[in-house]
């Protein structure tokens, strides 16, 4: 098991029941770490009750959400096979438009 | 600096006197008497001083947007003495601005934006010299607006001109400044400064899809915020033209007004595959002014909100306001019993809505429609209205198709009631 906390924001919390930040245990294989791959399966499986194509595409993070493990941008550590350990916090991000 | 035309000396650096007939008796970094009374307090400020003062004086920022964040924008940065300020914005003030867009007052509601705009940044700083672009930012004219300016504000309210401008910048090699605010968050960043930074496409390459983000006439905008927002904007954007401090570029802040909370996260450098920035791009100099951003970007370059467009019903299934007031007064040729139904959100009903209609906001609905009640009603004609006639019709497919017979939808919804039977009824 893993523990992190999931954070949604920049609208995607409204997937959520409006809820920001999650503390959850995602089943592992090895002990204490993940992926983000393994992270966003289990926000589909248990977590997204309405509107999936909001957050996926297919089976995938849907494009144009920016994906950040403890403030840094998944791009600069992997992408989808990013590590994710116990206590880290992912937190998936949209861009805002209003102004 | 140009050449003095007082008396006195103000350009010279070093200890040398005025000359000739002056009688002035000091000289400084360039500024006149009225220059250095009036910004005093950041003349004095160790990490500013007059040199950046004087740079302020020589700079020039496009604003993009004079709307709740180019409020705090347009106003901070003529205060602190920006020598020339553009302003592009296409709408007119509404009364529903107020409550966030501070540039503008109670006697501008109908004025242009841009124009209300440089009036009041005029009021405040008559040595700013303000320019006014009435069109808006669009393909055709971007690059053209761009290049006449240092630094570019992206205020603006919606991603097709979010990526437009971005991709402008990049092309013209401009700084961008960026705020976005919505609800009660904010986020803010600068763009396209330095070897490593990013572009706005590097770190959102993929445009949401239309209908897919939230907007301020729809999703609600917390007036301080944009105000939170756009006040960072203007101190972003003094550090980038006088090179103060840190900027926040290849990093992103993001603010949560209920937890009052900051957190700056940090982004990837700029991408290799990006469209406008990257080693092959595809918007470039020759094909920004014929790129389709309505299209491509996510939706229309404005946020007006959406128009009663939809038509997913049979006329068959369609009344007037006017048959509803019929139904409400009594005077409809008719003795069935009827029920008006509500699915706008519940905030909206709670400020708003007609004596004796039923909420239903869309979700419940659906929960309702999901646990088979949606028969609930039947036996009494069932009017579905909401904000402007859209999703009312939506509603009325969902009910119909879970086996209800006799509901229709109020055609224009409440806008339509508000022009067409009770204009006491508040348009929002």
């Amino acid at each position: 098991m893993v523990w992190v906390y999931l954070q949604f924001s920049g609208g995607l919390e409204t997937l959520f029941d409006n809820v920001k930040s999650h503390k959850v245990d995602i089943p592992s294989k090895k002990p204490d770490r993940t992926t983000v791959k393994s992270v966003v399966s289990y926000i589909q499986k248990k977590m997204l009750k309405k509107n999936p194509e909001m957050f996926l595409k297919g089976k995938e993070l849907r494009p144009g959400i920016l994906v950040l493990i403890n403030d840094i941008d998944w791009e600069l550590g992997g992408k989808e096979e990013c590590i994710v350990e116990s206590n880290d916090v992912v937190l998936f991000l949209s861009t805002l438009h209003g102004g | 600096m140009g050449s003095s035309s007082c008396a006195w000396e103000r350009g010279g650096v070093g200890g040398s006197c005025s000359s000739g007939s002056s009688s002035a008796s000091w000289s400084g970094g360039g500024l006149d008497k009225g220059e250095v009374e009036r910004y005093a307090r950041q003349l004095v400020l160790p990490s500013f001083g007059v040199a950046r003062q004087r740079k302020l004086k020589e700079a020039s920022v496009l604003v993009v947007g004079a709307g709740g964040l180019g409020s705090p924008v347009c106003l901070y940065l003529a205060a602190a003495g920006v020598g020339r300020i553009g302003v592009t914005d296409q709408d007119d003030v509404e009364k529903s601005n107020l409550h966030r867009q501070i540039l503008h007052d109670e006697a501008e509601v109908g004025s242009h934006k841009a124009v209300s705009a440089s009036k009041a940044m005029r009021r405040l700083n008559s040595g700013t010299e303000v320019e006014v672009h009435l069109d808006g930012f669009r393909a055709v004219n971007a690059l053209g607006l761009v290049e006449g300016y240092d630094v570019v504000v992206d205020a603006s309210d919606n991603p097709a001109t979010r990526y437009c401008v971005n991709d402008a910048c990049v092309i013209a090699g401009k700084p961008l400044v960026s705020g976005a605010a919505i609800g009660t968050d904010g986020q803010l960043s600068v763009y396209n400064h330095g070897d490593q930074c990013p572009c706005y496409r590097c770190v959102w390459p993929d445009p949401p899809q239309e209908g897919a983000c939230q907007r301020c006439s729809d999703s609600g905008v917390l007036g301080v915020l944009p105000g939170i927002i756009g006040t960072l904007q203007a101190l972003e954007t003094i550090k980038v033209l006088t090179g103060a401090g840190e900027c926040c570029s290849q990093k992103l802040l993001m603010f949560d007004g209920l937890a009052t909370s900051f957190r700056s996260l940090k982004l990837r450098p700029r991408q290799e595959k990006c469209l406008v920035c990257g080693s092959s791009p595809a918007i470039t100099r020759e094909t920004i002014g014929s790129y389709d951003y309505e299209a491509n970007c996510g939706g229309a370059m404005h946020d007006k909100g959406e128009s009663a467009c939809l038509r997913v019903l049979p006329e068959s299934r369609r009344v007037s306001c006017e048959f509803l007031r019929s139904r409400i007064d009594g005077s409809a040729a008719t003795d069935r019993e009827f029920v008006v139904l509500d699915v706008r959100p519940k905030s909206e009903y709670d400020f708003a809505h007609l004596r004796g209609s039923v909420s239903l906001p869309m979700d419940a609905l659906e929960e309702e429609v999901a646990a088979g009640a949606a028969l609930a009603r039947e036996g009494k004609d069932t009017y579905v209205v909401c904000r402007r006639g859209n999703d009312s019709q939506v509603a009325v497919d969902k009910l119909l198709r879970a086996g209800a017979t006799s509901v229709f939808d109020v055609e224009g919804g409440l806008q339509r009631w508000s022009k067409a039977v009770d204009p006491t009824f508040p348009l929002y």
